[in-house]
């Protein structure tokens, strides 16, 4: 009898082992996948609203909606099997960005807020960052013009702005080179779509690969005298700088000083020299 | 002897047929017109019946559905302030099917049901015995699991292999690789563990059991006095069969003949497929019905 039920308990606790051991199994499985799996691919883009990617993935229950909002039809679920989290919204620039709707659809869509309900100005949407990714190839940089970038960008004459230098090259024209200027680039890829170069120039990456950041030890002189209303640094002390005779220097406004009645100066090289070898001895 | 049937005799052979399979057309209609609708998209004038997918819907351009189990992995991620819609959306879903029974989700609605269905079809037609051994009670383990992983990745870890989101995603926005997982679900019930996915491991349907506890709607056995023991039918075709023996063989422990188990699918197989109609929709009673001898119940019938 006690032998039964011991048989009992064992075939208990043993289909208990094997349950708890094949379903923590599984949640190891699952949370390595999703570690590997979050990670966008740099060209896929999400659309404008989308928080920031860790916890739009704690949002976004992937239905759709969105991309059922969109007139223009450029967002899409990742399917099975891409390096995009199956399921989740994307767009990619290239083939079809973002047309930067006044009403934005895609984000009221949303059911979870993993697209920021707050958004309500698409000019203050941040997809992403336009880099003029290669310098070598685009053909502004040759001395082209192109300025097609600068031409579609839909935040006119902000977001790309064009800066004209000396073509070295001909000597006599100018270079067009399209800067774009973070403070207003919205990542729609309209400029990524619309160059005209075989493998664009001009590229739409997420923010965390797009910008630098100064070390936050940093202080920029020039900044830290604006702020303080005058310079941080003591002025400079009187110092033996190699000036023609009758010349000085004004440490205060910093400008040279020459006697009011002064002569042209009169070459005494050799003079102060043989001064300079006695004072020495 | 001719082999020709007459009219009539086709006419009654497909009312038969009919009508002792009922709840499965009435079901299998159910399932492919939510889908429909789904597909439908926006082709009626531009306006939309139901967007989306289960996970989230808009029902009639103003309802928003959600399923409440994400909703509650959304919090164990670390969302404490969820959008009124996803409350909504959520409350009105977990709201119907703690009225019609949770798991109607999985016999009514959900688009892996056909799958598995066929899958047992088969496996039955074949005479397939898969051996292994799946305990009913896993599916409870890895609902816990989902919330577990959504806690300790702060993400909605299941999202990234829900067999049942995937599935229903891709037959709406595009199959591609989803085609593979159906058939690993397929197979899976077909050759490894009979009814596998649906009645031991899906965690949503180990959910949405746990909603339909509390269900008004069952299927109760009120006939159960004219079953004829030894026939079996129903637990030939219940993809939960344990649940009807307390309804239908408890007459003698005083047991109610509803059948209470929140697994009960409210598929209504059962009804279709008794000789005896034993079976047949009706409301939670609560009542334990009194213990009647068994001399006197055979005295009376």
């Amino acid at each position: 009898m006690s032998s039964l039920s011991n048989r009992k308990r064992r075939a208990f606790l043993l289909g208990l082992a094997k349950t708890a051991c094949g379903v923590s199994l599984t949640a190891l499985g699952i949370s390595l996948y999703t570690r590997q799996a979050k990670s966008m691919p740099a060209l896929a883009i999400r659309p404008p609203g989308a928080l920031p990617e860790d916890e739009f993935l704690s949002r976004c229950v992937r239905c759709g909606l969105c991309v059922q909002d969109c007139p223009y039809d450029i967002l899409s679920l990742a399917e099975l099997g891409t390096d995009v989290p199956v399921g989740t919204p994307y767009y990619t620039a290239r083939t079809g960005p973002c047309e930067m709707c006044d009403d934005i659809p895609c984000v009221p869509a949303c059911p979870t807020g993993a697209l920021d309900h707050s958004l309500t100005k698409i000019n203050q949407a941040r997809m992403g960052l336009a880099v003029l990714v290669d310098q070598e190839e685009c053909i502004a940089f040759q001395g082209l013009r192109c300025e097609v970038c600068f031409n579609v960008c839909p935040v006119q004459e902000k977001a790309i702005t064009l800066e004209y230098r000396h073509n070295e090259r001909s000597g006599k024209h100018a270079l067009l080179i399209p800067i774009v200027h973070s403070e207003h680039c919205t990542g729609c890829g309209l400029c990524e779509e619309a160059c005209v170069m075989e493998e664009a120039t001009i590229k739409v990456l997420p923010m965390h690969l797009a910008k630098g950041e100064l070390g936050k030890h940093y202080r920029l002189g020039w900044d830290q005298k604006e702020k303080a209303g005058k310079s941080l640094v003591k002025p400079d002390g009187k110092r033996a700088f190699n000036l023609p005779e009758g010349v000085s220097y004004d440490y205060e406004n910093s400008e040279l000083t020459t006697p009011a009645s002064s002569a042209p100066p009169v070459n005494k090289a050799l003079e102060t020299l043989k001064r300079g070898i006695k004072e020495a001895k | 002897m001719s082999n020709s049937i007459s009219p009539l005799m086709l006419k009654r052979n497909i009312i038969t047929i009919l009508r002792t399979n009922k709840w499965l057309l009435l079901r299998r209609f159910s399932q492919f017109s939510i889908l429909g609708l789904y597909l439908l998209g926006s082709s009626l004038g531009g306006f939309w019946i139901i967007k989306g997918n289960l996970s989230s819907s808009l029902l009639l351009e103003t309802i928003p559905l959600t399923e409440p189990l994400l909703l509650l992995q959304m919090f164990a991620a670390g969302i404490t302030s969820p959008l009124s819609t996803t409350l909504i959306g959520a409350a009105i879903v977990g709201g119907f099917y703690l009225l019609v029974g949770g798991r109607v989700f999985c016999s009514w609605v959900c688009p892996v049901n056909v799958v598995t269905d066929v899958a047992n079809w088969l496996r039955n037609r074949l005479r397939i015995k898969p051996n292994s051994q799946i305990n009913r009670n896993t599916r409870y383990w890895l609902l816990a699991m989902t919330l577990v992983i959504s806690f300790s990745t702060g993400l909605l870890a299941y999202e990234f292999i829900n067999p049942v989101s995937i599935i229903h995603r891709s037959l709406i926005f595009g199959v591609g690789f989803a085609s593979l997982m159906i058939l690993s679900i397929f197979l899976f019930d077909l050759l490894i563990a009979t009814r596998g996915w649906c009645s031991h491991l899906c965690p949503m349907g180990a959910f949405y059991g746990l909603l339909g506890k509390f269900s008004p709607l069952r299927v109760r056995a009120e006939q159960r006095e004219q079953c004829q023991k030894g026939c079996n039918d129903c637990f030939q075709v219940c993809p939960e069969p344990q649940v009807i023996t307390p309804a239908l063989r408890g007459a003698d422990k005083g047991n109610n003949p509803t059948i209470l188990s929140g697994n009960c699918t409210n598929c209504g197989r059962c009804i279709d497929v008794c000789p005896e109609n034993v079976f047949q929709f009706g409301l939670r009673s609560s009542t334990k019905t009194p213990i009647i001898p068994i001399e006197i119940r055979r005295k009376n019938s």
